[in-house]
């Protein structure tokens, strides 16, 4: 049989989402030769599609559904209906990140073994190790590009990362280049090299990033196993009176809604709406959502410990040229209890364009202190924060009581209060990265806060035993068989690093999985 | 939007013998405030000349930029002059201007120096009529292309095939 698919196909896997989990699954089961419906609420939008422009681009891409905000973080004040940058498009946020593909370290797999107890924080080891992602990290860089891995070279450095690696290098730091990047270096995979245009967040108009939206979907939809639905809601799985998932609920870009039938269903729809559908599939059978019987849904939302640095100098720098993020030191990545917190964070380039500077910069502020800032503009460099933050079992999506979406759903609150450790190490990172642009010569920095988030983390996590989590090593539900999670809401705890090559490769791990568990007839 | 030329066709000399001068360089006539230094005018509809003359002002003193002048801050402000927001930044100025005048100055806008204009602003930061102002104006200064040159920002590359032939590594002060 091969694509499309009907409704009552009920051989099918359904994989809600495509973006870095839901995508790179849905292309590696096709290629294996299993029938793959992906359901997508986003439009697909291309290379040529594009818009280099910040605004304007936000509108085409971003994920702007309702959605509330609750807790201490600060961007629920700065931007209380955007607790997430985070897209809706076939390719989902691949679209939109900016390219960093770092393995985690091996004690990241493990930190309530290594770390101890943390007061408040909901440690837990994943069940998996390094060793055991180690080869799917492999196969994942390949797949990605990844400059600096399995001999690829690594990108050239701009006018940032200049001024990022003479500060970093005047300070001692050690480990400084211009990262892992799923960015080509040289052409690769049928795809460009890095044209050095910048608007990296916006989509790469060249195709020389890797984006699950026009390099795994076009190539799953090649196979004939894989038939995409765009525009279309999930807004329910359903199940059998044997506890099994049966199908999805949806609704098309018209708001018809339809049932597709399925062998197993795969949540990839990020770790605000993956948990907000599990919890608004609640049945009789499930009454506290489905796979909950932890409770754990929705809960221990991570987002990364984040902020940014931007500094001024004497001269220009013209940070805006060229990829967005091709800088990176790891000397703090390491776990060091001696800087007052337990796990690390990277430093890596960052650049914004003027509009989006006036919003980002220090979100409220007026007068002459900001606007002064902003003159400097031309002169500045920047550099991103990304830490791991605690999972925090009252940190998470909900649903609220009363705000409903265009289908009648309630809409996902988010709440998010920091960690003690997540602010000493955000402090620790300020000062640290003021401190690089200080030994380069800046004249004044910007310790800026925290974006809304794009890397949404946890919130179904991943856990040996099923009283502490909501999936298997696989991915797979501890309570109902047929029914996987796909994306980073699976993962047990955040580590330091971005996250996208990670859920690539639990992505490509799962879909061997799926199709040996097919193949021996226990699914 | 605001219009680089006049209204009625007036020439500068005109247009400052019809209107009302309003601060240090716009002037206010029926239906438009006006720019003579910088050659340009916007027509007002739903607020009051004298409230929209008020907002220019207002937004230079929130996001002040010396090297912009007062077009683009017009610009920014315009979205406001629309019959749902009227009646709010009708009330937001006449309350900003009370407070001038409770601080020994004639009005909002006569009030000479920036750091008096600031400090009645500050009073007033909290407000649902501050807020809209402040941050309507975040996209509406900001996202003005023809701001952008002001502060050395380029914009697209694309369309020039990027910037890997075009200096994105041509630092040379370091």
């Amino acid at each position: 049989m091969a694509a499309p698919y009907d409704l009552n196909d009920d051989g099918v896997v359904v994989i809600i989402g495509t973006g870095a989990g839901g995508g790179v699954l849905a292309n590696e089961l096709a290629q294996k030769g299993i029938d793959v419906v992906s359901l997508e609420a986003g439009a697909r939008h291309n290379p040529e599609d594009f818009i280099n422009d910040e605004w304007a681009s936000f509108s085409q891409l971003a994920w702007l559904d309702t959605r509330t905000t609750s807790g201490d973080w600060r961007v629920a004040k700065d931007f209380a209906g955007l607790p997430a940058w985070i897209v809706k498009s076939v390719g989902g946020t691949t679209q939109h990140w900016a390219g960093a593909s770092l393995r985690f370290q091996e004690h990241e797999f493990r930190i309530k073994t290594e770390y101890g107890d943390v007061p408040g924080a909901n440690l837990l080891d994943w069940p998996i190790t390094l060793a055991d992602l180690e080869p799917y990290y492999a196969k994942a860089e390949d797949k990605l590009g990844v400059t600096r891995t399995n001999g690829r070279a690594g990108l050239p450095g701009n006018n940032n990362y200049k001024v990022f690696e003479k500060g970093a290098k005047a300070l001692g730091y050690k480990d400084v280049h211009t990262g892992r990047m799923a960015i080509n270096s040289a052409d690769y995979d049928g795809r460009p090299m890095c044209q050095q245009t910048g608007f990296c967040f916006q989509g790469c108009k060249w195709g020389a990033k890797w984006s699950a939206g026009y390099v795994e979907i076009p190539k799953g939809e090649a196979t004939g196993k894989l038939e995409v639905r765009e525009q279309c809601m999930a807004l329910q799985v359903q199940h059998g009176s044997d506890g099994k998932v049966t199908g999805v609920l949806y609704a098309d870009k018209d708001g018809n809604q339809h049932v597709q039938k399925a062998r197993a269903v795969c949540v990839a729809g990020n770790a605000f709406e993956s948990p907000r559908l599990l919890l608004n599939s609640a049945s009789s059978m499930y009454p506290d959502g489905m796979a909950n019987s932890s409770g754990q849904v929705g809960r221990n939302y991570m987002r990364h410990m984040t902020g940014s640095v931007y500094a001024v100098f004497e001269k220009p720098v013209r940070m805006w040229r060229g990829t967005t993020m091709a800088g990176i030191i790891t000397d703090e990545s390491r776990h060091d209890p001696s800087r007052g917190f337990v796990g690390g964070y990277e430093m890596e380039t960052l650049s914004i364009g003027l509009p989006f500077m006036a919003a980002f910069l220090d979100p409220g502020a007026w007068g002459r202190e900001f606007t002064s800032a902003m003159d400097g503009y031309e002169n500045m460099a920047g550099m991103w924060l990304v830490g791991e933050d605690m999972p925090q079992e009252k940190n998470g999506v909900t649903l609220h009581p009363d705000i409903k979406d265009q289908f009648g759903l309630p809409v996902p609150n988010v709440h998010f209060d920091d960690h003690p450790n997540d602010i000493a190490m955000r402090n620790h990172a300020y000062k640290q990265g003021m401190a690089v642009y200080e030994a380069a010569g800046a004249t004044r920095a910007f310790p800026t806060p925290p974006y809304p988030s794009t890397h949404n983390l946890g919130t179904n996590r991943m856990s040996e035993k099923a009283r502490d989590g909501v999936v298997n090593k696989w991915g797979q539900t501890h309570d109902i068989e047929n029914l996987f999670i796909s994306d980073g809401s699976q993962f047990t705890t955040g580590a330091a690093e971005n996250p996208t090559l990670t859920i690539v490769s639990l992505a490509i791990r799962q879909a061997d999985h799926i199709a040996e568990r097919m193949s021996q007839g226990t699914l | 939007m605001t219009k680089h030329a006049s209204p009625r066709s007036m020439t500068r000399r005109q247009l400052l013998a019809s209107g009302t001068a309003c601060g240090a360089a716009l002037v206010v006539g029926t239906g438009f405030v006006a720019h003579p230094g910088e050659a340009w005018a916007a027509e007002v509809t739903a607020l009051k000349p004298e409230t929209f003359a008020t907002l220019v002002q207002m937004a230079r003193d929130i996001y002040p930029h010396d090297r912009l002048g007062d077009r683009y801050y017009a610009a920014a402000v315009k979205a406001h002059d629309t019959e749902d927001s009227a009646e709010m930044i009708e009330a937001g100025v006449a309350s900003l201007d009370t407070l001038a005048v409770g601080a020994g100055h004639p009005s909002y806008v006569e009030t000479g120096w920036e750091i008096d204009r600031v400090a009645l602003l500050r009073q007033i930061e909290t407000t649902p009529f501050f807020q809209a102002v402040r941050g309507g104006l975040v996209v509406g200064l900001y996202n003005q292309k023809e701001v952008w040159p002001a502060f050395g920002y380029e914009g697209e590359s694309f369309s020039q095939g990027g910037y890997l032939d075009r200096g994105f590594d041509d630092i040379d002060w370091l």
